[in-house]
């Protein structure tokens, strides 16, 4: 007997402040105005998708000491957004990217909470954690975290806020007008929570929401990141969107489960995913290359080279060959609020590799930058980016996709009307939802049902 | 400036007033909640509240405040209590007002967000959103909380338990707060400045999608925290949303003096009123604000039946499941519709500009706010007939206000 198929989960990434984003495309719209998130959320929710995602970043990012100008710059705030989207969607997930180090459990709990009952249940977290006093020059606490503290604290914070969630069962409020009880338990809410990071104590004054707590997503790509994935996350945005690493990663976490007494059903696995469509193969490819182009403009490419170069390359010729000197290896970084230079762990080595492969294929920096950064996960027609995505799910190589398109507020609009249409037809992917809440869609008990729903399902 | 006619502060005998509702749980009165029309059951749902903001609205209303708390609710002063026989528990006003935005079109949404334990970069970039989610009907209705179970609630200071806030010991905790809170308010408000409004150029030529000479360092740097920006959010709509702080005493005049457009104030006769104007303007000028407009609204617990002696029997009502009678710092008006506009009229006469409204009953009251009164002083010549403005400010009078970084360029 074969395998069941799998169903696959789709979300939608709103454009961001990455040069993804192109906004120089003359169909290109405000990143700002609510009219570009309503549009994106009322397409993601036409095409059925599981939900909206919203990144987050707390401090405008510079380069060589000065703001970049290059990629879309500024967004608004993600609760304030995602409350807003709650009128204007029924069905739709609304997860918000929420930071651990410059927030507080007892207001994120709250907001979270608020948004939840708001949206009659349909709210979700994803919890970072950063580490620089770079952004921290923001915020009245100020300051950073030792990079190792990072995790504790995003795990203490989530611990706490977990416990703030649960301090209402969800059976208190009687509002019962004849006798005039409207708590059933005058204790409704208190919490004490004593650790490393926070030490509080009192009541948490917001009842318990329809989800009983925000679905929690996960994004690191660490040991510590996977395992605190593992153990406390219901789903990953990962980064791992070829057939290879994808199936490398989903293997790896997912073995991580037992570990928590939590099977593999219980934490999703959804890496981020660009496309491009074309009515012909070549047509898409064609597509593809300009975009690619437009993504990565000559100034772009030198910036992008600065990253790893750790130096001002300025007076380069982006259309030109490669510098000729090395990277400035140092704790100093030239670019500041981007995690993406981290990756860069040994920028001499990379640099000796890039100017190889600029070498063998005849690259100019700008060539060099494209060919080696991001490419469209997907291209091709729709029925040929349909295949791939269910192959790519059915392969375990993931769960599904959180697709990040590079125009603002219509870049979803071809995928929803063309490609969900046939993943539907092949029934891998929902007619219609099922359910209201997030938790219905991801397929993720209710935290109160879950032991009912695993003894009903054994 | 540019003052509208009719809005001026010095407020002539013709000058329309304006109003607010102050919207808190199922209304002001702790026992509201058993009245048949509550619907406290709905309190969490976000049908509740856009119902509420739609009959403000109706009633052509400047803007809904919307109450919050780090907290529960509670009838002990500056403690929990551990009642069940109230409204505990509430939603983030914030986000409350966002939800809310996109379902309405006129009428501002003013949620209370506490200065003492958040983050000023955070509220100013969600203030200066729910400006762009409602396009441009957003203000702020700052708050600062001397309670110590909330300061354990975040658990990064301790505040001293105080009996009075006109106590001696009292006295340097309550001005510290507000020392704060001036400052939380400069720093929200130089961010939503730390955009120039045409800093987004998106110049293909150059590659270049802002004009970077246009986004500006704050640099604040205060007694309580520093703050050195810019925002991650573009300059709102209304350039600066609406500042607006309730205030009892001198020290908190001041904030409203230094920092706000709307201040709330208690007076409970024509007297009083005259003289918290009086006393607000001078700490205006003295704090170099005497060209700009500062409203000064009256607030009044209200209870509005058909007659009088309606209103009153409501109102013993609702004090009797309680056990004593509601008090309160504003003054409860108990009469018909009739009568308030009369009161109004003759608190506003020594120099209130316009009155929040606190429903005793959000649903009895408040409908009879917009339904009643609203026509009532229509008639009398002192309400608008029609939303003449799209923005906030636009309805209080105010101008869009240069911006502060852009001037120090020119």
């Amino acid at each position: 007997m074969s395998k069941p198929l799998k169903q696959i989960h789709l979300a939608a990434h709103f454009p961001g402040v990455n040069n993804t984003t192109v906004w120089s495309d003359p169909a290109a719209g405000s990143h700002i105005e609510f009219s570009s998130f309503a549009h994106f959320a009322r397409t993601a929710e036409r095409a059925k998708f599981d939900f909206l995602f919203l990144a987050e970043g707390l401090r405008l990012r510079e380069q060589g000491g000065r703001i970049y100008d290059l990629d879309v710059v500024g967004r608004p705030d993600t609760f304030t957004v995602l409350a807003a989207l709650a009128a204007v969607t029924d069905r739709l997930g609304l997860t918000g990217t929420i930071n651990s180090t410059f927030n507080e459990p007892y207001e994120v709990a709250r907001q979270f909470a608020s948004l939840d009952h708001l949206s009659a249940g349909r709210s979700a977290w994803n919890v970072v954690t950063s580490w620089d006093a770079f952004t921290g020059e923001n915020f009245r606490r100020g300051g950073f975290l030792p990079q190792e503290e990072r995790y504790s604290r995003a795990k203490e914070f989530l611990a706490t806020a977990t416990e703030l969630f649960d301090s209402w069962r969800g059976d208190e409020i009687l509002a019962d007008q004849a006798t005039g009880t409207f708590l059933g338990d005058a204790k409704a809410g208190a919490f004490v929570h004593q650790g490393q990071h926070f030490d509080i104590h009192g009541r948490f004054n917001v009842p318990r929401s329809p989800q009983g707590r925000p679905v929690i997503f996960q994004a690191g790509d660490s040991d510590e990141g996977r395992e605190f994935a593992a153990a406390e996350a219901d789903a990953i945005f990962s980064r791992y969107a070829t057939l290879k690493e994808g199936q490398a990663f989903y293997t790896d976490v997912k073995s991580r489960l037992a570990r928590y007494g939590r099977r593999h059903d219980q934490l999703l696995i959804l890496p981020a995913a660009t496309f491009v469509l074309g009515d012909t193969e070549q047509e898409a490819a064609e597509l593809a290359r300009e975009v690619r182009r437009r993504q990565v403009s000559g100034a772009t490419a030198l910036k992008h080279l600065e990253f790893v170069w750790n130096r001002d390359l300025s007076g380069y010729d982006p259309e030109g060959p490669l510098p000729d000197v090395d990277p400035v290896v140092s704790e100093e970084h030239i670019s500041r609020g981007r995690a993406q230079v981290r990756m860069y762990r040994d920028p001499l080595a990379i640099a000796r590799e890039w100017r190889q492969l600029a070498e063998a294929n005849k690259w100019s920096i700008r060539d060099l930058v494209i060919n080696t950064g991001n490419r469209q996960t997907f291209v091709g027609t729709p029925a040929h980016v349909a295949r791939t995505i269910n192959d790519f799910v059915q392969a375990d190589a993931s769960d599904g996709f959180i697709l990040v398109p590079h125009l603002t507020p219509s870049g979803l609009d071809t995928f929803a009307d063309k490609v969900v249409p046939l993943l539907q037809e092949q029934g891998v992917f929902r007619a219609d939802y099922a359910g209201t809440t997030l938790r219905d869609h991801l397929g993720l008990a209710h935290p109160d049902t879950g032991a009912a729903a695993e003894r009903a399902a054994s | 400036m540019d003052i509208k006619e009719g809005t001026d502060v010095s407020s002539t005998p013709a000058s329309p007033l304006h109003l607010a509702v102050a919207l808190d749980g199922t209304g002001w009165h702790p026992a509201s909640w058993r009245e048949p029309v509550a619907r406290p059951r709905d309190l969490f749902t976000a049908g509740y509240w856009a119902d509420q903001v739609a009959e403000a609205e109706r009633g052509l209303l400047d803007f809904v405040t919307i109450e919050d708390g780090l907290g529960p609710q509670s009838s002990r002063f500056l403690a929990p209590d551990d009642r069940t026989d109230q409204v505990r528990g509430r939603l983030d006003a914030v986000l409350v007002a966002a939800r809310i935005a996109p379902l309405t079109r006129h009428i501002g949404l003013v949620p209370t967000v506490v200065a003492t334990h958040t983050e000023p970069f955070h509220i100013s970039k969600a203030i200066a959103t729910l400006d762009y989610v409602s396009t441009g009907r957003a203000g702020l209705r700052v708050q600062v909380t001397a309670r110590p179970d909330e300061a354990a609630h975040f658990g990064r200071r301790t505040v001293e338990r105080v009996d009075a806030y006109d106590s001696p010991e009292a006295r340097g905790l309550v001005a510290d707060l507000f020392d704060e809170a001036a400052d939380h308010v400069e720093v929200v408000r130089r961010l939503w400045d730390s955009w120039e409004d045409d800093a987004e150029i998106r110049d293909a030529a150059t590659g270049r999608f802002v004009d970077r000479d246009k986004l500006h360092y704050i640099d604040f740097e205060g007694r309580f925290f520093s703050v050195k920006g810019p925002s991650i959010t573009p300059r709102p709509p209304q350039g600066q949303p609406l500042v607006t702080a309730l205030a009892h005493q001198s020290v908190p005049y001041r904030l409203v003096a230094r920092q706000a457009d709307v201040g709330y104030v208690t007076p409970h006769d024509a007297g009083q009123a005259g003289a918290i104007v009086a006393e607000i303007r001078a700490e205006q000028r003295a704090a170099g604000r005497a060209d700009e407009t500062v409203h000064v609204f009256g607030d009044l617990v209200v209870l509005l039946d058909d007659s009088r002696a309606e209103a009153e029997a409501r109102r013993d009502r609702l004090d009797t499941p309680a056990g004593e009678p509601y008090t309160s710092d504003a003054r409860i008006f108990a009469g018909t519709a009739v009568e308030l506009a009369d009161l109004l009229e003759e608190l506003a006469a020594p120099g209130l500009t316009g009155f929040r409204l606190r429903p005793a009953v959000t649903g009895h009251d408040l409908p009879r706010i917009s339904r009643d009164l609203v026509p009532e002083l229509q008639r009398r010549g002192r309400f608008r007939d029609a939303y003449e403005a799209d923005t906030l400010r636009g309805l209080l009078g105010l101008a869009r206000p240069a911006n502060r970084y852009a001037a120090a360029v020119a």
